[in-house]
């Protein structure tokens, strides 16, 4: 359904696409029968001259079944859903699976700057990369993301990755993510953080193996100079 | 006190229109003032909206009305649109106005108990008005962090460039609280001791018990925000670190805080919205309510839920991630009372004689509407789907399927219902209808395409969607010019109504006593009702519903009308 518009660029894409199928075809369903019950009785029962409307009161056993039945209806699927959603929500937010590599994510008032291990795979060493509203991942690698803010509330939104997570100053914030997928992709910030909210794009460029080696070895910088790992100011913990 | 001062503006010849209208203990007219005011306020939240859809539409015009609208502008213009009608359009005219008007008169009694606290009420309300609308004003404009007003950007004048504006925002806010905690003692005390002679717990119409409800629910809520709302105006304006993380302070308490009171406030303005639902069903289809005491106990229910989901608003904002699955659990669990409301109003329905006026197609489209608005919630309740939801127009076009069936057809379908009472002319049945399919219209053109755009990934509170290459992709923005339209439309619509409002209020049609055969209280009184509303005070006999009794003689059987005579 989603899919229709936006890639599935991430493993667990298309399992919130799934999610997303099943709530809509289940409340759907009950949705349209509420819908033709409520229209057909208002057609149906319109006032006509001499006809007396009919007396019920709701309080007898069997009326009240108008009730109770789409009560357990309602529970049933109610159980449904969330069983269905909180399975989702364990796979994207409450495991961690091991990491190819890690990247720190750090918003500002309003860019994103992101750190890449460099050459050593490794952050916190000189040959990081850093880049500024540009994130570069290599496709099928498992990547962990450290999320950071310098000043106020943000949130590091992937739509094609169905992924999103508020960043707040003074944590880090940790989570993971799998593009499936090559291509450049947008990323926003979804929490208000100011006049230039609005212009806090910046863009995921998924690359293939040897195109991302390419990228890193282009973009390393040079090691020669012994230069202290250039710690980001943050505020927080690190 | 302020309007006092102001008062004292008009002279002393005038003493009399003063003492009657503006500084009046008179339940009546104290909901009247309240009425006014919230339809002042809705123009000014339909005013930023019109700003901002236009600019959303077509990037960088000169508004006509408005001019450019600058980044800074536009987060101004979403927080006020959003704060003026929650707060100052969907609290005073569903409670506080419909609840004064409404509660003495329906419960046969000739005011509140406490008259001048009532009073004191609306003042406070006034000046908290008075205090938004002086922050649009103030240099560096009017607060732009979002209603929700998350810290530190709300915090500190250096993050949101708004350092008048932001603490006068909190000031408004927290007065409209006081202003609506001391309505609510009110409502609650004038129904507990001041009921008619006879009148039973379960005699008490559906949408007075819904005020009550509300007004505990609000009670009961608003606390916490209000001990939070003083945190950031001191981190604001003395230097405090609540909501400072680099000072051991925690920006996400304030989220808690804030959506503790948040959440249940939907449920604040849901129930006395659903209760005039109740109220127009049953007369205009001629039935008794369907189970009576079910939607009692589903509205009370839903109340008690409504404490313990605040969190889904924050599955995605750092919080423990299992804190998700219990807040998933209550969240979709709030959809049982919810629905059961809902089946109920449509069970209603069954084997009634149904006459289509203005205010029971405002009743009816409530329902449909509303429904929508429900079955969308369930994606952003459950957790896995919300990671993806959350935060986009998915969301905005959700709660505006929630909140304008609650704060507009449900104010349209009891101004038009209660019209009669209130003023004593009729209105016009053409003209409301014009209205109405407008209005409905309208509405629904422009959500539906924001439910597209969000699912596509438009995220929230963003004046230009141009720098973000993936949603300015075929289609998207021509639905974003699609639902800007249909606002137009709809705002076009709304004159339809001032005129008929204004117009018939003078000229007319002369209202009866009870118009629509109804069975409340209200309508034993005349109409308008005069200062203490009964020539005697009714006495009770029996339930509010009771339409079409085998053993009544006509299709309604009012409430105070002794058996005998039946």
């Amino acid at each position: 359904m989603i899919s229709h518009y936006l890639e599935q660029a991430s493993t667990f894409a298309r399992d919130i696409d799934n999610l997303i199928l099943l709530i809509t075809l289940t409340v759907g369903f009950w949705f349209l029968l509420a819908q033709f019950l409520f229209f057909g009785f208002i057609l149906k029962f319109r006032a006509q001259d001499g006809k007396k409307a009919q007396y019920i009161s709701g309080e007898n056993k069997w009326e009240k079944r108008w009730v109770s039945l789409p009560h357990y209806a309602t529970l049933f699927f109610d159980v449904l859903i969330i069983i269905a959603a909180i399975r989702v929500w364990q796979d994207v937010k409450m495991t961690l699976p091991q990491a190819d590599s890690t990247v720190r994510v750090i918003a500002q008032q309003w860019a994103w700057t992101f750190v890449h291990p460099g050459p050593d795979n490794k952050l916190d060493t000189a040959d990081d990369i850093r880049t500024v509203d540009e994130l570069h991942v290599e496709v099928n690698k498992t990547y962990h993301f450290e999320l950071q803010s310098r000043d106020v509330l943000h949130s590091f939104s992937v739509p094609v990755f169905r992924l999103k997570q508020d960043v707040i100053p003074g944590r880090t914030i940790k989570g993971w993510f799998k593009p499936t997928m090559t291509g450049g992709f947008d990323v926003q910030c979804t929490e208000i953080c100011g006049i230039g909210h609005g212009i806090m794009a910046a863009r995921v460029l998924i690359e293939n193996a040897a195109d991302h080696a390419a990228w890193v070895k282009a973009n390393a910088p040079q090691v020669a100079a012994a230069t202290p790992a250039d710690n980001v100011p943050t505020g927080g913990s690190r | 006190m302020s309007s006092a001062t102001a008062d004292a503006g008009h002279g002393h010849h005038d003493q009399g229109f003063i003492k009657k209208y503006l500084w009046s203990t008179d339940h009546k007219v104290i909901g009247f003032q309240y009425l006014f005011t919230g339809m002042f306020m809705a123009l000014i939240g339909g005013f930023t909206v019109y700003v901002f859809r236009m600019q959303l539409a077509f990037p960088g015009m000169s508004v006509p009305g408005f001019g450019r609208v600058t980044a800074h502008d536009y987060n101004s213009l979403v927080t006020t649109h959003g704060s003026v009608m929650i707060f100052w359009v969907a609290m005073p005219v569903l409670i506080a106005a419909l609840g004064n008007y409404l509660i003495p008169l329906m419960i046969g009694c000739d005011d509140m108990v406490f008259p001048r606290i009532n009073r004191l009420s609306y003042q406070l309300f006034l000046v908290s008005s008075l205090v938004l609308i002086t922050s649009f004003f103030v240099d560096g404009g009017a607060f732009g962090g979002a209603w929700t007003a998350y810290p530190p950007l709300s915090a500190k004048a250096a993050y949101n460039l708004t350092p008048h504006g932001a603490p006068l925002w909190l000031v408004a806010v927290a007065l409209e609280f006081v202003a609506f905690l001391l309505g609510g003692i009110n409502f609650i005390t004038t129904v507990m001791n001041s009921r008619a002679p006879g009148m039973k717990m379960f005699d008490v119409p559906i949408v007075v018990w819904m005020i009550v409800i509300a007004s505990i629910v609000f009670m009961a809520s608003v606390g916490p925000l209000v001990a939070g709302a003083v945190m950031l105006l001191f981190d604001q304006t003395v230097g405090t670190g609540f909501f400072d993380p680099s000072r051991g302070g925690d920006p996400v308490l304030w989220q808690h805080l804030f959506w503790f009171f948040g959440h249940p406030e939907v449920y604040v303005v849901l129930l006395p919205a659903m209760g005039i639902v109740a109220e127009i069903i049953t007369v205009f289809s001629r039935k008794k309510l369907f189970a009576y005491k079910t939607v009692l106990y589903t509205a009370i229910g839903t109340g008690v839920l409504s404490f313990f989901v605040w969190a889904h608003h924050q599955f995605v904002a750092g919080i423990d991630p299992r804190m998700a699955n219990i807040f998933s659990v209550t969240t979709l669990l709030i959809s049982i009372p919810v629905a059961e409301m809902v089946f109920v109003y449509i069970a209603t329905l069954y084997g009634g004689s149904i006459r289509l006026t203005t205010p029971m197609l405002w009743a009816l489209a409530f329902i449909g509407e509303f429904l929508i608005g429900g079955v969308t919630g369930i994606f952003l309740g459950a957790s896995g789907s919300d990671i993806y939801f959350h935060d986009t127009y998915f969301v905005v076009a959700h709660f505006h399927y929630t909140f304008f069936p609650i704060a507009f057809i449900g104010s349209f379908a009891a101004i038009t219902y209660w019209f009669p009472k209130m003023f004593g002319k009729m209105l016009n049945e053409t003209w409301g209808k014009v209205h109405f399919w407008g209005t409905i219209i309208a509405f629904n053109f422009i959500f539906i395409p924001l439910f597209l755009t969000g699912a596509r990934g438009d995220h929230r509170r963003i004046y230009d969607y141009t720098h973000f290459p993936d949603l300015m992709k075929a289609g998207m923005q021509e639905m974003r010019v699609l639902a800007t339209l249909a606002l137009v439309v709809l705002l076009a619509f709304q004159v339809v109504f001032l005129v008929n409002f204004f117009y018939s209020l003078v000229k007319g049609k002369k209202a009866e006593q009870n118009p629509w055969k109804a069975n409340t209280l209200e309508w034993v009184a005349a109409s308008p009702p005069p200062h203490g509303n009964f020539p005697e005070l009714p006495t009770v006999y029996r339930g509010p519903y009771e339409y079409s009794h085998p053993e009544a003689k006509d299709d309604y059987w009012p409430q105070n009308q002794p058996p005998q005579t039946a």
